[in-house]
């Protein structure tokens, strides 16, 4: 019987054949940990005595939630997290490059086949380099710290085959917000997406990365691209025999297949206040907007941001909206700024800030009141997300923040 | 005997717990923003031994353990729900609050109602109706039984 791309990377790091259903513990190539949980993570590992971190060198602090510090004490974070960094010889320490979820591949860490965990679900994101990457809680991250391995369940696997061109004005934040929407929040739950066919090849590695960030808001475990050439060269290392071998057999059994032809795409918006409450952008067409948020871990690239500079060019965001755009990383903010898209921005009466999670986890500048609508393009619009339970999020892709911002009102690119 | 404290289908932890209370240095600090959007009385008239039941997918969003945690901390004696999200489910049993799955239960009990949940045999009382529930995985019962990944890493 052949076998799933999942099951084929956690097979290769335990050394033996796994099936879904099977518990291995498996050792931890990366274990990344966010500002937020860092001084839980550090005080759980006290609680557990261990003398030592098993595997410093695995391991990456990131700060970006809280960056620049909002609130009195969220400082204390980073003083916990240098404190603990010195004391155990950890060497990755980001406190102003950008969010996690960019930086883990982006920085040259996660690579195709290895397995890693964070303390902050959207970890799947490193699915896009064929990596098996999940969020786990502070606890069990503390435990990784001291033993330098977890146990895991080999999940079963659901196949998203898309094959075609996408429409023009059709990103793949629309797909994987359709893709939600067919399987429900909770339609992958304990399981690995893989996402394969002719519009997958096609796709920028950014592209991917906006997908695998979103298979949890699906429930899964993993969301996976199979590594290809683009993938080898995003990451610098060679396209050899070993990573040639992290695809699936032909014969792999998927609990689900989902098979869509890319012309049948349009944009789409996950409508208040649930991920899988998806509806076309022309569906919602006129409704007033106060904010648009362009950035976080699910679209805030050098693509996202140069196609939302593309339609706003020579233009002007509404009078009454405020159009905040957070590039995700450093690198990506200094790309923006070298190529003009920051200065087109700029010029079309966006707010530039700072690389983080900004707006998205409800921290950064730009928290909204009662009744107030936002267009983001983040990846969640749960009540009280962006500030008071009665906003308004709308998720949608970077090219329709982009043409709400000039309207005033959702409207398609 | 505990209370039981319902909830709908795919309730976050944002709602668990908002993003802006995880600065608190402690869950005991926390614990009273506890479904503060969805039930702001809940932290207040919760008791130690009552229950959340839950519809499907209970937890999802973030791998926030205070979601958890917080319930844990306000006595809940455990969540009962028709399903759960995968990390919300992991850090339940590694803090040591039992998660349960019953397809059942949502639908028959009301708010306020009063229920028993037997672990060892996988069983809740309630209305005077016995219905059985999910057992957990001889890897998680272990971590569970011993208290939660600490206790259970110091073996």
């Amino acid at each position: 019987m052949g076998h799933t791309l999942v099951e084929k990377i956690i097979g290769n790091k335990v050394g033996h054949e796994v099936k879904p259903g099977d518990i291995v513990t498996v050792p931890v190539d990366w274990c990344m940990i966010d500002d937020i949980m860092v001084p839980f993570a550090v005080q759980k590992f006290q609680e557990m005595g261990f003398a030592k971190v098993a595997k410093p060198d695995s391991v990456v602090l990131i700060y970006d939630h809280f960056l620049p510090a909002t609130q009195v004490d969220d400082t204390r974070h980073f003083r916990v997290g240098d404190e603990f960094a010195e004391k155990y010889g950890i060497k990755n320490i980001h406190r102003t490059d950008g969010i996690c979820h960019q930086l883990m591949t982006e920085a040259g860490y996660v690579k195709p086949g290895d397995i890693a965990f964070g303390t902050d679900s959207h970890t799947v994101t490193y699915g896009c380099v064929g990596a098996f990457a999940t969020g786990i809680g502070y606890t069990e991250m503390a435990g990784i710290l001291g033993t330098g391995e977890l146990w895991v369940r080999v999940p079963e696997s659901i196949k998203v085959e898309i094959n075609g061109k996408l429409p023009k004005n059709v990103m793949s934040k629309d797909v994987i917000l359709r893709i939600i929407g067919d399987l429900t929040a909770s339609g992958a739950t304990y399981q690995s997406i893989e996402f394969t066919g002719s519009t997958i090849d096609e796709m920028s590695i950014a592209s991917r990365m906006t997908m695998s960030n979103m298979a949890v808001e699906a429930g899964a475990k993993c969301g996976l691209f199979t590594p290809d050439e683009k993938t080898c060269e995003y990451c610098n290392i060679p396209f050899d025999d070993s990573v040639k071998a992290l695809n699936a057999d032909e014969d792999a059994v998927y609990s689900k297949v989902l098979k869509y032809d890319a012309k049948d795409f349009v944009p789409v918006l996950a409508c208040p206040s649930l991920v899988d409450n998806i509806h076309p952008v022309a569906e919602a067409k006129g409704t007033k907007v106060d904010q648009v948020f362009l950035g976080s871990c699910t679209n805030g690239r050098l693509e996202d941001l140069q196609t939302a500079a593309a339609i706003l060019k020579g233009k002007h965001v509404a009078p009454f909206v405020k159009m905040i755009v957070t590039p995700a990383s450093r690198k990506i903010y200094r790309q923006a700024l070298s190529d003009g898209t920051l200065q087109t921005l700029s010029d079309a009466g966006c707010i530039i800030t700072t690389p983080g999670c900004g707006l998205c986890c409800g921290r950064g500048g730009g928290i909204l009141s009662d009744d107030e609508v936002v267009v983001a393009t983040n990846n969640r619009n749960f009540l009280g997300r962006m500030g008071t339970s009665k906003v308004k999020i709308y998720l949608a892709s970077p090219a329709t923040a982009a043409a709400t911002a000039i309207a005033g009102t959702i409207t398609e690119a | 005997m505990g209370k039981v404290f319902k909830f709908d289908k795919d309730v976050d932890t944002d709602q668990i717990i908002a993003s802006q209370y995880l600065l608190f240095p402690t869950i005991d600090e926390m614990k009273m923003h506890t479904f503060e959007s969805l039930n702001g009385e809940f932290a207040s008239k919760v008791k130690p031994g009552d229950f959340v039941v839950a519809d499907e997918n209970f937890g999802c969003g973030s791998s926030r353990e205070q979601a958890p945690s917080v319930l844990k901390a306000l006595g809940v004696k455990a969540v009962v729900a028709k399903s759960f999200a995968r990390i919300f489910y992991r850090n339940s049993i590694n803090i040591g609050m039992p998660v349960i799955v019953s397809k059942e239960l949502y639908d028959v009990v009301k708010e306020g109602d009063e229920m028993e949940l037997d672990l060892e045999n996988g069983t809740i009382t309630t209305g005077g109706a016995t219905y059985s529930c999910t057992k957990l995985p001889a890897k998680m019962q272990e971590i569970l039984d011993q208290g939660g990944l600490i206790a259970s890493l110091d073996k």
